[in-house]
């Protein structure tokens, strides 16, 4: 085991998919010398060469455009987009056709790539800095979308994401990537915890009644984290789920838990309407429909655009923002 | 209109005369080898030595891919396309350009390079099945070397030069057998961000790619004039990498300038431009309906310019060929057509479950899901069919 952050261990997972593959190469704005805006390329590009790590021109659809052309010719391109906010000029390569072209060619080519978009808030950061667009992704058909919450899923998620055969969406929580955590870089990808899945990161013992069960993804996880302990201070046991992977939706862990709590609260950062959250009400409805002691309920971000950074503890999920709704939720 | 452009732009006034001309008028050089009335010309720089048979075989190339294009037309009027993207007068640019390949070089299209598919000797009913709405391509890239129909305009641009990156990366550039990359694009994608991108990362990574720019001078109804200030061959200069006008309705001048475009962009000498000035005789698409935007005069003006008329004025006056070659090959053109017609009409709607598949490469049970409930639902139609009196009015839950 060893201590990494998050920015570290992608690093290092991108270090070990660089290694075990020659067609994997890594592309974006900065990537090269400098390391990436938040260093997760590090080093990279002097341990494998401008040719594997490489800076491109300032252009997301031209990153985007032409790693379908370099995945066409047989690589695994590993593109970063700079920030959230600017992924909007690479959307039309993305959606039209990185996510069509398999289809369109009935299966006969593949489009292995990974598109790493740093996402979300907390950073004090301007305008363009601190979106959640994930909801723009996962409702296109085609792209497989996935986040992580901690250095050991960030690691091997990562490895994972390059590994696969579809075009993967690999949201970075960046108000994480400073956290430190376990991360065993022994292990194999084989025996790593499956990518497309859901995992319960707060079960109560079957012999505590839980009250509510909290799904939450990317940098929401570790707030519900700290909500279901407050809550337990307090007496009240909550489960909590990291959904990590976006679409597909591994919902089954979540019905599972629901059924038994009665109640469930979706925390993410995206604006609520429209979000992951009204996708995941809809499914819990249509699967738990008599389980449920209350509506599912969600804790997101309000329909505004990002506001000033000085707001963002306001317009962010908060533990106390968590715990009103659970409470509501209990009130119902 | 500048003076400058009043030739290119409305083209009502080409060239007809190579490079001595052009210098003289501002105009960018105007490659032609084969002048409208079937005159050969000689071009210090991009001559070609092709040999009768050749010839032949480049008139043959245009009679048929002309005939074939014509029925996508017949066929949608009669309703058994939803929609047609005709190539017509563009069938020197595309043919020059498609047999100035070699077999390793791969080629990105975008919707109407049917002539160009044709010469890479892919089935031409590929086209057909997308535009009847049975597939949205369904060739393989790998085996024809020619990638899918792409219908967002200039996407394939960038998509392009990422493959002509990953061959610089593969070291197959620098040599006779080197690979080369060629995109295909219109007057109308030259505004997209994304060919302009395409050409900043060609550039900077200098990829084996070819630009090939089919100026059929409108983007539906949008003359070339909105798209561009100047002519679109100059802007190669620019982004830093040579750009050739050539005459796109001369077959033989296309041929020439794209095999010495390729050929050094396999040698390792970057990317460069081409733009062919053609015209669209066409509509847009079937759905479109150009006498609402552009006068007969210069339809006219331009059909006297036909691809295919000059290479036959010069077969025929050089007596390299006779009427009984020019009669075969139309006979020959109308029994491919009426072969291809008759697989069109039989082309097998897809199976709705069908429609699921190839979403995912690694799968998603979230779409295996929708797949069996929507199954579940298609054999709810099934057992009533099977059942009507007994079944009907009590659901198919």
């Amino acid at each position: 085991m060893t201590t990494l952050t998050m920015s570290k261990a992608l690093n290092e997972g991108l270090r070990r998919a660089l290694e075990d593959d020659p067609k994997v190469l890594i592309m974006g704005e900065d990537v090269g010398r400098l390391g990436g805006v938040f260093r997760v390329t590090d080093g990279l590009q002097k341990d494998f060469g401008e040719q594997r790590v490489f800076n491109t021109p300032l252009a997301e659809s031209g990153i985007v455009g032409t790693a379908v052309g370099l995945a066409l010719r047989g690589y695994r391109p590993v593109c970063e987009i700079q920030f959230d906010g600017f992924v909007y000029p690479a959307y039309d390569q993305i959606v039209s056709q990185v996510a069509k072209i398999h289809y369109r060619s009935r299966g006969r080519v593949r489009l292995p790539i990974v598109i790493r978009i740093p996402y979300g808030g907390g950073i004090g950061a301007v305008e363009h800095h601190s979106e959640s667009p994930e909801a723009y992704f996962v409702h296109t058909p085609g792209l497989k979308v996935v986040t992580c919450s901690n250095p050991r899923d960030a690691y091997w998620m990562i490895q994972q994401a390059i590994r696969a055969d579809d075009p993967v969406i690999f949201f970075e929580p960046k108000s994480r990537y400073w956290e430190k955590g376990e991360v065993d870089t022994d292990g194999t990808l084989a025996d790593a915890y499956p990518l497309f899945a859901s995992r319960v990161v707060r079960r109560v013992p079957a012999d505590r009644p839980a009250r509510a069960t909290l799904i939450a993804y990317g940098p929401t996880v570790r707030t519900a984290l700290q909500a279901a302990q407050a809550a337990a201070d307090e007496g009240r046991e909550l489960e909590v789920i990291d959904l990590r992977s976006l679409s597909p939706l591994d919902l089954a862990p979540v019905y599972e838990s629901v059924r038994r709590t009665g109640r469930a609260i979706v925390v993410h950062e995206a604006s609520r309407t429209g979000g992951l959250g009204a996708e995941i009400a809809s499914r819990i409805t249509e699967e738990c429909f008599y389980s449920l002691e209350a509506p599912v309920l969600r804790v997101a971000g309000f329909d505004i655009p990002y506001p000033p950074a000085r707001l963002e503890d306001e317009f962010l999920p908060t533990l106390d923002r968590v715990l009103d709704a659970v409470d509501r939720s209990e009130k119902w | 209109m500048l003076d400058g452009q009043a030739a290119l732009g409305g083209a009502l006034d080409p060239p007809s005369a190579p490079a001595s001309a052009g210098h003289e008028t501002g105009e960018p050089e105007f490659v032609q080898l084969l002048t409208p009335e079937g005159e050969r010309l000689t071009h210090p720089e991009y001559d070609v030595d092709v040999t009768d048979e050749e010839l032949r075989g480049l008139y043959r190339d245009m009679v048929v891919v002309r005939r074939l294009d014509a029925e996508g037309t017949a066929l949608q009027r009669q309703g058994e396309l939803a929609l047609w993207a005709s190539l017509l007068g563009q069938e020197a640019a595309q043919v020059g350009s498609g047999r100035a390949l070699r077999p390793q070089d791969m080629v990105f299209p975008s919707y109407r390079e049917h002539g160009v598919l044709y010469c890479r000797g892919i089935d031409p009913i590929k086209p057909f099945g997308l535009f009847r709405g049975v597939e949205h391509g369904g060739l393989d890239p790998h085996e024809y070397k020619f990638n899918l129909y792409t219908i967002v305009v200039g996407a394939q641009a960038l998509h392009a030069t990422g493959y002509a990156m990953g061959v610089a990366l593969d070291g197959k550039v620098g040599g006779d057998d080197g690979e080369a990359v060629i995109a295909y694009f219109g007057d109308g994608a030259s505004a997209q961000g994304d060919v302009n991108e395409a050409f900043v990362w060609a550039s900077v990574f200098q990829a084996p790619v070819v630009f090939f720019c089919q100026n059929n001078q409108y983007a539906i109804s949008t003359p070339v004039e909105r798209q561009t200030r100047r002519p679109l061959v100059h802007r190669a200069a620019g982004f830093g990498f040579p750009g050739i006008r050539v005459d796109g309705n001369d077959v033989l001048a296309c041929y020439a300038v794209t095999r010495r475009a390729l050929d050094e962009a396999r040698h390792g000498q970057g990317p460069s431009l081409i733009e062919a000035c053609t015209y669209r005789m066409g509509p847009h698409t079937t759905s479109d309906d150009p006498t609402r935007y552009r006068s007969a005069s210069e339809v006219e003006a331009w059909q006297a310019r036909d691809p295919i008329l000059r290479l036959r004025r010069y077969l025929a006056n050089h007596g390299l060929a006779d009427e009984a070659f020019f009669a075969e090959v139309d006979e020959d053109a109308a029994r491919q057509a009426v072969t291809l017609r008759e697989r069109v009409l039989a082309l097998p709607d897809p199976a709705p479950l069908d429609m699921f598949d190839h979403v995912y490469a690694g799968g998603s049970p979230d779409l295996d899901a929708q797949r069996a409930e929507f199954a579940r639902y298609l054999a709810g139609f099934a057992a009533e069919d099977a059942q009507p009196a007994e079944s009907s009015g009590g659901g198919r839950r």
